[in-house]
C-alpha cells in the first residue's frame, strides 16, 4: 500500500471509532438533562446552559479526531506529492 | 479531490511590502467595518422613548447583559465591552461563510486562534487585577501543590480546545456544504446551510459562555472563600 491509501483507511478510523464515544456520552448528558428539566422544569433555563457548554466540551472530542482525519488528508507529513 | 481546497490552506489576496494579507483578514475588516458602522448608525439618535429599532437593540444588550451577568455574578456589567462584541462578531463571522464567494473568517485556524488569544489574556489580566499577582498565583496549587502541573497545563488546553472547537465546526461545516455542492447540485446544500447558520449561532453561544465562565473562575468566588 502507499502511503497515500494508508493515511485515507487512518483518516477513515480515526473519525469512525473517534465519534462512537462523544454520541454514547451527548446521548446519556441529553437524556439526564431531558430527567431533570422533567422533573424540575423551574431549573430549565440554568440546566440548558449547561447542558450546551457540556455538549459543546464533550463534541470536541469528536472535532479533534475530525481534525486529526484532515491533517492527515490535507497536510499529511509523510506524503511528499503536494 | 472534487474542487475542495485543504482547509489548512491561506489564499492570499495583496501583499503590502513583506505582510502577506490573506483573504479572511479582509472578510475581517470588512465584518469590523459593518458592525462598527452598523452600531454607529443605530445608536447615533437614541431616545428615552424608544422606537422599533431602538426596541430591538436594547433587547438584545439587556438579553446580553442578563446572560453574562448570570455566569459572572459579580462584576459582570464590566465584561459586557468584551464577551458583547465577541459574541456578536461571531455571529455574524459564521453566518458570513452562507454568501456566496466569502468564506468564513472562522474556518480558517488563525482567526479562532486570535479570539482564543484574547480570551487567554482577559482571563489572567482580570484575575490578577481581582485578586493581586500573589492571590491568583496561589489559586493554581489549589487544593495541593501537586496539582500545580496539572493546573498549568489545563489553562494551554482549555484555551487550545476553544480554538479548535470554533475551527473545527465552522470548518467542517462549511467542508461538507463544498462536497455536496461538488457532488449533487447546485439547490441540494440549502438544508445543510440553514443547519451551519444553527451551528453558527450555537458556537458563537458557546465560545462566549466558555469565555465568561473562564473569566468567572479566574475571578473567584470571593463569597464562598470568607465563609468557608
Amino acid at each position: 500500500m502507499t502511503i497515500e491509501q494508508i493515511s485515507i483507511i487512518g483518516a477513515v478510523v480515526a473519525v469512525s471509532v473517534g465519534a462512537i464515544g462523544p454520541a454514547i456520552a451527548e446521548g446519556r448528558a441529553v437524556a439526564a438533562a431531558m430527567e431533570a428539566m422533567a422533573r424540575q422544569p423551574e431549573a430549565a433555563p440554568s440546566l440548558s446552559r449547561t447542558l450546551f457548554v457540556g455538549l459543546a466540551m464533550i463534541e470536541t472530542m469528536a472535532i479533534y479526531c475530525l481534525v486529526v482525519a484532515l491533517l492527515i488528508l490535507f497536510a499529511n507529513p509523510f506524503a511528499h506529492v503536494r | 479531490m472534487i474542487g475542495t481546497h485543504s482547509p489548512f490552506d491561506l489564499p492570499v489576496l495583496f501583499s503590502l511590502g513583506p505582510v502577506a494579507i490573506t483573504t479572511p483578514v479582509v472578510v475581517t475588516w470588512a465584518l469590523i467595518a459593518l458592525l462598527g458602522g452598523g452600531s454607529w448608525l443605530l445608536t447615533r439618535r437614541l431616545q428615552l422613548r424608544a422606537g422599533r429599532t431602538q426596541t430591538a437593540l436594547e433587547l438584545l444588550v439587556t438579553t446580553l447583559d442578563q446572560q453574562i451577568g448570570e455566569v459572572i455574578p459579580d462584576g459582570g456589567r464590566g465584561y459586557l465591552p468584551l464577551l458583547g462584541t465577541l459574541f456578536l462578531f461571531l455571529v455574524v463571522a459564521n453566518a458570513s461563510g452562507l454568501l456566496p464567494a466569502v468564506k468564513a473568517p472562522t474556518a480558517h485556524l488563525e482567526t479562532p486562534a486570535a479570539l482564543a488569544a484574547v480570551v487567554f489574556m482577559s482571563v489572567h489580566v482580570s484575575g490578577v487585577r481581582r485578586r493581586g499577582l500573589r492571590g491568583y498565583l496561589r489559586e493554581f496549587a489549589r487544593p495541593t501543590i501537586f496539582l500545580l502541573p496539572l493546573n498549568l497545563l489545563s489553562e494551554v488546553t482549555r484555551t487550545f480546545s476553544l480554538m479548535i472547537r470554533l475551527f473545527g465546526n465552522v470548518m467542517s461545516g462549511e467542508f461538507v456544504i463544498a462536497i455536496v455542492l461538488g457532488l449533487a447540485g447546485l439547490f441540494v446544500p440549502l438544508p445543510l446551510m440553514g443547519l451551519e447558520l444553527l451551528t453558527g449561532i450555537i458556537q458563537a453561544y458557546i465560545f462566549t459562555t466558555l469565555a465568561a465562565v473562564f473569566i468567572a473562575a479566574a475571578l473567584g468566588d470571593t463569597r464562598k472563600e470568607r465563609s468557608s
